[in-house]
C-alpha cells in the first residue's frame, strides 16, 4: 500500500516536473526587462522553498527521535533523507541563483543577506552529513546528528538576522531592486510558478520515501547479521582452543 | 547541577594551571595570528586600524577550537568517563563547568589580542563598556557552543578535522555581531547597539540551554 | 529498603546474556548467579569478554537478549539505579594524569556526594602519604598510580566492586594490599567481581568461579572462599 503510493508520487512529480518545464519554456512570455532569464523563475524559488521545508522536515523528525517517547528509527531514517535532499536543493539553488545573477544583476554573488544565510545553511548541513560518516553504534549516530540538525536549524533565522544587519548597516540594498515585482507577475507566469511548487514538492516527497525505504533495508539487514555475530563470536572460543 | 559544575569549572582550571597548555600554546598562536593578519593587511595605519575588530575576533574564533580541542582531550582518559558517570555525576552540570573553564580561557585570549590590537593596529576604543559588554557575551556563546560541539564530535575520529569544519558556519552570528559591536565601540556614538547585543545575548542563552539539555545524551555511548 | 531486596535475591544474576559494545556482541549468552557478599571471579583467555562482563555488570553495555539483575536493578531497564552503588577499577585508572591523587579523590568526592574526610584516610590505606600524595599522577610509578585507583574505590566503598586484572603491575606488598581490601569488602557484604588469568590464586580465593569462553560462560564452579581467612 505504501509502496503504491510512493509509486503514484513518483509519477505525479515526472508529469508535473514536465508539465512545469514545457508551460514555462514554450508557454509563458518572457520577461520585459530579465528577458528569458526570467524563466528562472519556475526553478530557482520553488528549489529555495523545498531546501527549506527539507530542512524543517529534518528538524522536526530529528525533535521525535530526541523525545523518548516518540523515539522511532523512522524518524532518523527520515531526517537523514530530508538533511540529504535539502543539502542537494540548496547547492542547486546557490547555482540558479547565480547564474540568473550574472546577466541580470552582472555580477555572480553579492554579499545579500539572503545568500549569505543560504550559503551558511548549505555549510551547515553539509557537516551534518560529514558527522553521519563518523564511526559509532547506529543509535549513538542517530542520537548525534539528531542533536546536530536540530541546533543547526535553530542557528539558521539567527545567521539570517546577523547577515541582514550585517550587510544593510554598511551598503545600499540597491542592487537588489531589478525584479519583476514592479510590473507583477503575468497570469500564466503565476499559475506555471504555483505549478513548479506542487512539482518540486511532489519530487522532494518521491526522493525522502525512496532514501528511507533504502535506509530501512540497510537497518533491516543489520537486524540478520546480529545472529550470524553472536555465532561468531561464541565460535571464536572454541577454534582458539581448536588451534591451541 | 551547579555543584558539579562549580567542580568540573575548577578542577579544568586546575589542570590547565598545571600543564599550560594554554599559557604555551593557545596565548602565542593568538599572538602569531594577529601579526600574520597585520602583515595580510600591509602596513597603511587606515587599514590596519579599520580591520583590527575583524583581526581580533577572528583570532579568538580560532582559539576557541583549540581550546575546546584541550577541553575535550582531558577526559578522554583511560575510564575517566566511565567511572564519573558511575558515580553519578550531572551531565549538564559537566557542560556548565567546561563552558566555564573554556569562557575563562577565553578571556584571557581577548584580552592578550585586545591590547594587541590596541598597540599595534591602532584600535581606538571610545566606549569602554560596550567593549566589555560585547566580549563577555560573545565568550558566553563560543564557549557554549564550542563545548557542545566539541563534546559531539570528541567521541568520533579525525575529530580535528569535523570540529572546525561543524562550528564555524555557527559561529558566524556571534563573529560578525562582536566585531560590529567592537567598531561601534570606536566611535562615540552609533547605531544599531541593541540589534547586536540582542543577537549575541540570544546566541548565547540558545546554546548555553542546547548544552543544558543535550549534552547528556551527547555523553551516552549506548 | 534496598537492603531487604538484597537478601532476597541474589546481589548478581545473569540468564544467557547477549550484550552489545557497539554492533559487537561482547557477550554472548552469559550466565551465573552470586549472593550479596561474595567473591567472584572471572576466567579465561585473551577476548573472551573479562572486561565486557564487567562492564556488563556495571550496566555499560546494551543488553539485546536475555535478562541480567545487579543489586535488584534489572539491566535492561534500569541500569540507571546502579549510579553510586557501583565501582569499575579498569585498565586505566579512570583518574586526571595532571592532578596529584588527593586533588583527584577531592573531585570524585564531590561529584559523588562523599564526605571529604574519607579522602585523607584512603590514601594513607593504599600508602600514598606526603609528597606522593600531592604529585601529578603523570609523576608517580605505574604502581603508585595503580594505588591511587584503588584509593578511589576505597573513598566510595560502594556494594558492588568490580575488578579488571587488579593484580596486574603491583609489587608483591601492593597484592597483598589488593587482598586485603577485597577482604575487607566482602567482609562488609559487598560484593566484588574480579578478572584473572591465573587459574589457581583465583579458585582458592574465591567463593565463585566463572569461565568464560567466546563471550559465553563454559562454566561456574565453587572456589575455596580463601579471601575470608586473608586478615
Amino acid at each position: 500500500m505504501k509502496r503504491h503510493r510512493l509509486t503514484i508520487t513518483g509519477w505525479a512529480a515526472a508529469v508535473s516536473l514536465i508539465a512545469t518545464a514545457i508551460l514555462g519554456i514554450l508557454i509563458t512570455p518572457q520577461d520585459v526587462t530579465q528577458k528569458e532569464y526570467s524563466r528562472f523563475l519556475y526553478l530557482h524559488p520553488p528549489m529555495a522553498w523545498v531546501a527549506y521545508l527539507a530542512f524543517g522536515v529534518a528538524a522536526l523528525s530529528s525533535v521525535l527521535y530526541l523525545w523518548p517517547r516518540t523515539r522511532r528509527e523512522a524518524f532518523d531514517h527520515l531526517a537523514l533523507a530530508s538533511v540529504e535532499a535539502g543539502v542537494l536543493f540548496t547547492g542547486l539553488v546557490l547555482v540558479t541563483g547565480s547564474m540568473w545573477a550574472e546577466p541580470v544583476w552582472g555580477t555572480y554573488w553579492v554579499w545579500d543577506a539572503r545568500l549569505t544565510a543560504t550559503a551558511l545553511m548549505f555549510v551547515l548541513f553539509l557537516g551534518y552529513l560529514a558527522f553521519r560518516r563518523t564511526g559509532g553504534t547506529k543509535q549513538n549516530i542517530a542520537r548525534r546528528s539528531a542533536i546536530v540538525a536540530l541546533i543547526s536549524f535553530i542557528d539558521v533565522p539567527i545567521v539570517h538576522f546577523s547577515v541582514l544587519w550585517w550587510n544593510t548597516l554598511h551598503q545600499g540594498p540597491s542592487v537588489l531592486t531589478p525584479g519583476l515585482s514592479a510590473q507583477g507577475v503575468h497570469g500564466s507566469m503565476a499559475w506555471t510558478m504555483l505549478l513548479s511548487f506542487v512539482a518540486f514538492t511532489l519530487l522532494f516527497c518521491w526522493m525522502v520515501g525512496r532514501r528511507t525505504a533504502l535506509e530501512r533495508l540497510r537497518a533491516s539487514a543489520g537486524g540478520s547479521e546480529l545472529q550470524d555475530a553472536i555465532a561468531a563470536r561464541r565460535a571464536e572460543g572454541t577454534s582458539v582452543e581448536v588451534g591451541a | 547541577m551547579f555543584r558539579d559544575a562549580w567542580a568540573v569549572f575548577v578542577k579544568d582550571l586546575r589542570i590547565e594551571a598545571a600543564s599550560r597548555v594554554g599559557l604555551w600554546q593557545v596565548l602565542p598562536f593568538a599572538a602569531i595570528a594577529l601579526l600574520l593578519f597585520a602583515f595580510a593587511l600591509g602596513p597603511s595605519h587606515r587599514v590596519l586600524a579599520s580591520g583590527a575588530a575583524g583581526v581580533t575576533w577572528v583570532g579568538v574564533v580560532f582559539a576557541t577550537f583549540l581550546i575546546v580541542g584541550r577541553s575535550q582531550s582531558i577526559e578522554a582518559g583511560a575510564g575517566i568517563s566511565e567511572s564519573q558517570r558511575l558515580a553519578g555525576i550531572d551531565p549538564a552540570g559537566v557542560f556548565l563547568g567546561k563552558a566555564g573553564a573554556v569562557a575563562v580561557q577565553l578571556l584571557a585570549v581577548e584580552g592578550l589580542l585586545g591590547v594587541g590590537a590596541r598597540l599595534l593596529l591602532d584600535f581606538h576604543c571610545a566606549r569602554w563598556w560596550l567593549v566589555i559588554v560585547a566580549s563577555l557575551l560573545a565568550t558566553i556563546g563560543l564557549s557554549a557552543a564550542g563545548t557542545l560541539y566539541g563534546a559531539l564530535v570528541g567521541a568520533t575520529r579525525a575529530r580535528e578535522t569535523l570540529l572546525p569544519m561543524l562550528v564555524l558556519p555557527v559561529l558566524v552570528p556571534v563573529l560578525i555581531a562582536a566585531v560590529r559591536l567592537w567598531q561601534a565601540a570606536g566611535v562615540a556614538e552609533g547605531q544599531g547597539l541593541a540589534g547586536w547585543l540582542s543577537i549575541l545575548g540570544t546566541f548565547a542563552v540558545i546554546y548555553t540551554a542546547a548544552g543544558i539539555l543535550f549534552y547528556g545524551q551527547v555523553q551516552e555511548h549506548s | 529498603m534496598l537492603a531487604v531486596r538484597w537478601v532476597e535475591m541474589e546481589a548478581l544474576a545473569l540468564h544467557n546474556v547477549v550484550a552489545l559494545d557497539g554492533t559487537f556482541p561482547v557477550l554472548a549468552g552469559a550466565s551465573f548467579e552470586a549472593p550479596q557478599g561474595s567473591l567472584v571471579a572471572i576466567l579465561g583467555g585473551n577476548g573472551a569478554g573479562k572486561t565486557s562482563m564487567l562492564r556488563t555488570l556495571a550496566g555499560l553495555t546494551t543488553i539485546v537478549e536475555g535478562s541480567g539483575r545487579v543489586l535488584g536493578f534489572d539491566l535492561s531497564t534500569q541500569a540507571s539505579g546502579l549510579v553510586g552503588n557501583v565501582c569499575l577499577l579498569g585498565h586505566g585508572t579512570g583518574l586526571y594524569e595532571e592532578l596529584s591523587p588527593q586533588a583527584n579523590l577531592k573531585f570524585l568526592a564531590t561529584i559523588g556526594r562523599l564526605d571529604r574526610s574519607g579522602v585523607a584516610s584512603s590514601l594513607q590505606r593504599v600508602g600514598l602519604t606526603g609528597r606522593t600524595a600531592t604529585t601529578p599522577l603523570q609523576q608517580l610509578s605505574a604502581g603508585q598510580r595503580r594505588r591511587a585507583a584503588l584509593a578511589s574505590l576505597i573513598l566510595r566503598s560502594p556494594a558492588l566492586w568490580l575488578m579488571d586484572e587488579p593484580h596486574a603491575s603491583l609489587d608483591r606488598g601492593g597484592r597483598a594490599l589488593v587482598d586485603a581490601l577485597v577482604a575487607e569488602a566482602v567482609g562488609r557484604g559487598s560484593t566484588v567481581v574480579l578478572t584473572s588469568h591465573d587459574a589457581n590464586e583465583a579458585s582458592e580465593a574465591a567463593d565463585l568461579v566463572v569461565e568464560l569462553v567466546g563471550g559465553a560462560t563454559s562454566g561456574a564452579r565453587r572456589g575455596g572462599g580463601g579471601i575470608r581467612h586473608v586478615s
